[in-house]
């Protein structure tokens, strides 16, 4: 009994300093925001030698404003117009699609499946340029759409498969007992699937916003003016147009910019782990 | 009508995706790949020019080949380093103590941020010359490399900030490893088996379709890493961080090469498959499948 409380007291302390070494950078990345650049270069220590007490934000207003009349409140404002339809369409679409999959048979459905399924290995490299020259055709660069548009159109075949799944665990019964009553296909998917989906719902929609919002590759060759720049972009102006960059602005701006992801990540905390444990995606 | 309805309402339901797999998979796959045969810009239009891009791409633009060797250093880096961690950390997180799922928490965070340009920033503030990783190791009297500047170990800097990440990849370890009956290990105790001996006998082959799928997995996403490189080093210095990903998005988006961008895009893709398909193939040797022996569902 004695040594599994000793055992017990090892493996807290060896957690303990792991996840202490794990969000260190954090942590350090959060004070930094209350140092001037010397003491960030100059100084080993965590804490800022002097916590400015008179002004404790003023980096995150002096971030939040900007430098030029284009402030990180735009990018914020852009960020969500991106990012919040595209995990709206994105669950609706899929949803359709995955119910198509799950509960019906039609003419070559085992192909379309396996291609659907072949698609999960299809690198974004690959289809890039076509893609650009397609967007650029249609008049949607600088606009949302090419991220928006995809969306509506049930491209990710991630949260088609993870959700074919979970349709196929739920019992038929279900479905035949509705049909009985007189629901139509559409009227079970909506009263008698979806909301059982919901678990499935919500984690497709967490990872489908941390996707997009944290967007890079795309947006930098789809977005090119700085009026209708997401976060992401703009981040990355602050740091590389000023000669002299001041880090405790970026590191602000950067804390700022995944905080909505942090928020969403201790709510919700559960359902992140559940969809990487069922389908296991990228990251 | 009735008939019609239940032979193609499935149908009907996936025809969004359908619709979209056709115009932004499928046609953007075929078109890249006829592009890749062409001198194109986005100003002067396609001329077909037989297997110039790829030729140029092998003998004579020395910088492919190099980022081909940047890309595989990096995931030679990335995804071991990735994968033992996590597996690592779901063994410490696999013990029955109190407050788990605190734990749990705090080492999947940073996966959270993974990709976001803030941390790219972060890893580039904290590695730079002076900055706060060699003032700790200055602290404690080690070497302070120039971990962003020195050609040597830039990739390496990178390559930390992917590693760092291996939350996603421990969630899944964890999941395989609480399917292991406990009882194979009380069988090995009393047969006297070491700690050990039951790890590599029990544990590590009982889990190894979880490493075949995490090693895919991570592997296809190394082979395609992008913001990190490009936000801290933007490719330098000297090139030694100037992955693949960088290479293709400089021909296409900056020199507007859309035709040798396209080339380069295909012998990426083809690589891909190539070491996605060995992995699989290897797989016969070194994965264990519980199903197999169970007969199959």
């Amino acid at each position: 009994m004695k040594g599994r409380a000793v055992t017990g007291w090892v493996s807290h302390a060896v957690l303990v300093f792991g996840s202490l070494v794990m969000i260190y950078p954090l942590l350090w990345m959060l004070f930094a925001t209350f140092k001037q650049n010397a003491e960030i270069f100059g100084s080993s220590n965590i804490l800022p030698e002097k916590f400015p007490f008179d002004n404790p934000f003023a980096a995150y207003k002096a971030g939040w404003n900007g430098l030029t009349e284009i402030g990180f409140s735009d990018f914020y404002w852009n960020t969500i117009v991106m990012t919040v339809p595209t995990v709206l369409f994105t669950i609706i679409s899929c949803s359709l699609v995955a119910y198509g999959f799950a509960r019906f048979s039609f003419p070559s459905k085992k192909l379309w499946f396996a291609v659907m399924l072949s698609t999960l290995m299809l690198p974004n490299a690959v289809i890039v340029i076509p893609r650009y020259l397609l967007f650029n055709k249609l008049g949607w660069l600088n606009t949302y759409l090419p991220f928006i548009v995809p969306a509506l159109f049930a491209c990710f075949p991630f949260f088609i498969f993870m959700l074919v799944q979970f349709i196929r665990g739920i019992p038929r019964e279900l479905d035949e007992s509705a049909k009985m009553d007189g629901c139509t296909a559409g009227g079970i998917l909506f009263k008698v699937l979806l909301p059982v989906m919901k678990p499935a719902l919500f984690s497709a929609g967490l990872f489908q916003f941390m996707w997009t919002w944290n967007e890079f590759f795309d947006v930098l060759i789809y977005v090119n003016s700085v009026e209708k720049y997401p976060l992401a972009l703009g981040l990355r102006i602050s740091m590389d147009t000023a000669s002299d960059v001041q880090w405790n602005v970026v590191m602000a701006m950067g804390l700022l910019s995944v905080l909505p992801l942090v928020l969403i990540f201790f709510f919700a905390q559960r359902y992140f782990v559940e969809g990487i444990a069922t389908t296991g995606l990228k990251g | 009508m009735a008939k019609l309805n239940t032979k193609y309402i499935g149908l009907l339901f996936i025809s969004p995706w359908l619709i979209g797999f056709l115009s932004f998979q499928l046609y953007p796959l075929v078109a890249s790949f006829a592009y890749s045969f062409t001198d194109y810009s986005v100003l002067r239009s396609a001329k077909f020019v037989m297997f110039d891009n790829y030729i140029r791409m092998f003998m004579i633009d020395k910088d492919f080949l190099h980022s081909l060797k940047v890309t595989f250093s990096y995931a030679l880096m990335a995804v071991p380093g990735k994968l033992i961690f996590a597996l690592i950390v779901a063994l410490l997180l696999n013990i029955k103590i109190k407050g788990m799922s605190f734990y749990r928490t705090l080492f999947y965070l940073p996966s959270i941020l993974g990709g976001s340009v803030a941390l790219s920033a972060l890893w580039r503030l904290m590695f730079m010359k002076d900055g706060i990783v060699n003032n700790m190791l200055k602290g404690v009297g080690i070497p302070t490399p120039d971990w962003l500047g020195d050609p040597h170990i830039a990739l390496f800097t990178i390559s930390s900030l992917e590693v760092w990440q291996f939350g996603s990849s421990m969630v899944l370890f964890l999941a395989a490893l609480k399917q292991i009956p406990q009882e194979l290990y009380e069988a090995a105790k009393v047969d006297g088996a070491s700690w050990g001996s039951g790890f590599f006998k029990i544990t590590i082959p009982l889990i190894t379709p979880i490493i075949f799928f995490n090693l895919i997995m991570q592997t296809l996403h190394a082979l395609q890493a992008f913001t990190s490189a490009f936000v801290i080093t933007g490719g330098g210095p000297l090139k030694s961080t100037y992955l693949v990903g960088m290479k293709l998005y400089n021909e296409g988006f900056n020199n507007f090469k859309m035709g040798y961008a396209s080339a380069i895009s295909w012998v990426l893709f083809a690589i891909i498959l190539l070491i996605t398909l060995l992995i699989f193939k290897s797989s016969d040797a070194w994965v264990h499948y519980n199903d197999k022996e169970e007969g199959a569902r």
